[in-house]
């Protein structure tokens, strides 16, 4: 009983922020990143580690988009778009950003611009790869973190945002969030798991693959394996509730959707906001306050063991 | 009426105003007793630690720990509070036009706190004197551990209400999801629906609701009271 006491301290004591937004008005489309990055900077006291950031847009343009991140930019993207045409036999449109690089490809030769990529350039590791998502992700304070990769002057159709204050793997790029483990799909988690070793064992063994040993990670393949079996995003994720066992507050994107969930004891802080024009999730209302309408939104903490999900 | 613009001043400036406010109203030192405090944007530990008869008004939504450790001021929130609202209170008067996050009112000695929209987990974990009234819901866990004082819920109560419960009262008008650990119904007597008719009445929820409507739980007294049958598996 005194451990459960315990957990209550924890929860309020901050351990990572996390911010969404899933607009519906096509209109704020071009301000996804400004309000992104607002939201997420209101978060940095919430863990001041490193920050990540994912962004949804272009679905309809036919082109594919792998996101990279290199510890050596400089050696690493030069003449990667060549390089990487050469072994693929198509046209490769890179822009660098930073540590980053966003390349695109044909959609239908994201995969094989993958597999090209990991003989070309090995010190490369892929953020985020599909159709419209690109995720930019760094140690450092959020605003730093957002203004290095030009956030704010991003747009697109639906985003996710999170600081980290580590708990379960060190501080690094890798263990920054989001992380996307499927195709145009991404996880940030407030919390931590405590069943991730056993869970990761039983993804591998039907195929997963994991870049490191950070227990979000984990819940990111469990999802895109689930969805892979032909779940439903909210399906997905409501296995989460049975199979996961920890603090989580998860908030998920896929190409056309945007979802929430939290543990059923929810420790981890949630306000969510809908309006006409947008859902929008916040660690804290803080993070809320500065949206187009959030005085006449409908506020709402989501409740525990409950799955919430946008499609478009 | 003072007016106080958070967003231009700051956190530490309202605060330790009002801080200084003790014993200078009974001493008549100031005649500042009614204040309302603008853009408070979800900060956190807005008007935390008073200790005066004020009235004080927040013109909007609040974050974490908003009226901590209250003593003597009447604090109106006019929105919604983040988690923590109220925690440890030993007087005075909160209150919330809108809903509450997590453990509301936790721990709290003394004073009223009343809650018009819903509250969600914990609310009043292990209080200790506190009277809570909320005119909604209240979630999960709540007055787990809770030792004394009255929770009043015109709505309904979520999963384990009034778990490891000591001596606290708990008054639930809506369902019960489920009942926490040596937490079982009580008989309603006559000095209940008194108490009942008083909390509704300085809770702001006159005519909202009657007291016969309301179901009584309390500790069966079985775990926390040392039972000699049960020495050697001490």
């Amino acid at each position: 009983m005194l451990l459960a006491l315990g957990k209550v301290e924890r929860g309020g004591l901050g351990m990572c922020g996390i911010v969404g937004l899933f607009l519906k008005d096509a209109g704020l489309e071009p301000r996804l990143g400004a309000m992104l990055t607002d939201m997420l900077v209101t978060m940095s006291d919430r863990g001041p580690d490193s920050a990540g950031i994912a962004i949804y847009s272009g679905a309809q343009d036919g082109i594919g988009k792998l996101t990279v991140q290199s510890a050596r930019p400089q050696a690493d993207f030069k003449d990667l778009d060549a390089d990487l045409k050469g072994a693929i036999g198509h046209l490769v449109l890179m822009r660098v950003k930073s540590t980053h690089a966003v390349l695109e490809v044909p959609l239908d030769q994201v995969e094989a611009a993958r597999s090209a990529l990991a003989h070309l350039r090995p010190g490369v590791k892929v953020m985020s790869a599909g159709d419209s998502i690109e995720i930019f992700k760094e140690v450092g304070l959020p605003r730093d973190v957002a203004a290095r990769f030009g956030v704010a002057k991003m747009g697109g159709t639906h985003g996710i945002g999170h600081t980290r204050m580590a708990t379960e793997s060190a501080v690094t790029t890798m263990g920054a969030h989001p992380f996307s483990t499927g195709a145009d799909q991404c996880l940030v988690h407030n919390g931590s798991l405590s069943n991730h070793n056993g869970v990761r064992r039983e993804l591998k063994r039907q195929g997963m693959t994991f870049e490191t040993e950070n227990d979000t990670e984990v819940a990111a393949a469990f999802i895109s394996h689930k969805l892979q079996q032909g779940d439903t995003l909210g399906e997905a994720m409501a296995a989460t509730l049975s199979d996961l066992d920890g603090f989580f507050t998860f908030v998920v994107g896929t190409k056309n959707g945007f979802g929430v969930v939290r543990d059923p004891i929810a420790c981890k802080p949630a306000v969510m906001a809908e309006t006409d024009g947008y859902v929008a999730f916040g660690s804290e209302y803080r993070a809320l306050v500065n949206l187009p309408g959030i005085e006449n939104a409908r506020v709402w903490e989501p409740e525990p063991a409950t799955v919430y999900f946008w499609e478009r | 009426m003072q007016s106080f613009d958070l967003g231009a001043e700051g956190l530490r400036a309202l605060n330790s105003t009002l801080h200084a406010l003790r014993g200078q109203i009974d001493s008549q030192q100031t005649n500042m007793t009614e204040w309302e405090v603008v853009n408070p944007r979800g900060a956190h530990a807005i008007a935390a630690g008073v200790d005066a008869p004020v009235d004080i008004t927040v013109r909007g939504s609040t974050g974490y720990y908003c009226a901590g450790m209250n003593k003597q001021a009447t604090i109106r929130i006019k929105g919604s509070a983040g988690p923590g609202v109220a925690e440890n209170m030993m007087s005075g008067t909160v209150i919330i036009d809108g809903d509450a996050s997590q453990y509301a009112g936790a721990t709290g000695n003394g004073g009223l706190l009343v809650i018009k929209g819903n509250a969600s987990s914990r609310c009043g974990i292990s209080m200790k004197g506190i009277d809570i009234v909320v005119h909604g819901n209240i979630g999960h866990m709540s007055a787990f551990m809770a030792q004394s004082g009255n929770l009043v819920v015109l709505g309904d109560a979520g999963e384990a209400l009034g778990d490891s419960l000591y001596e606290a009262r708990l008054f639930v008008r809506g369902s019960v999801t489920s009942l926490g650990a040596d937490c079982i119904e009580k008989e309603m007597r006559p000095e209940h629906l008194a108490l009942l008719a008083d909390l509704l009445a300085r809770g702001e929820a006159m005519g909202k609701a009657q007291p016969e409507e309301f179901r009584r739980y309390g500790s069966a007294r079985k775990l926390y009271t040392f039972n000699i049958d049960n020495a050697s598996s001490y």
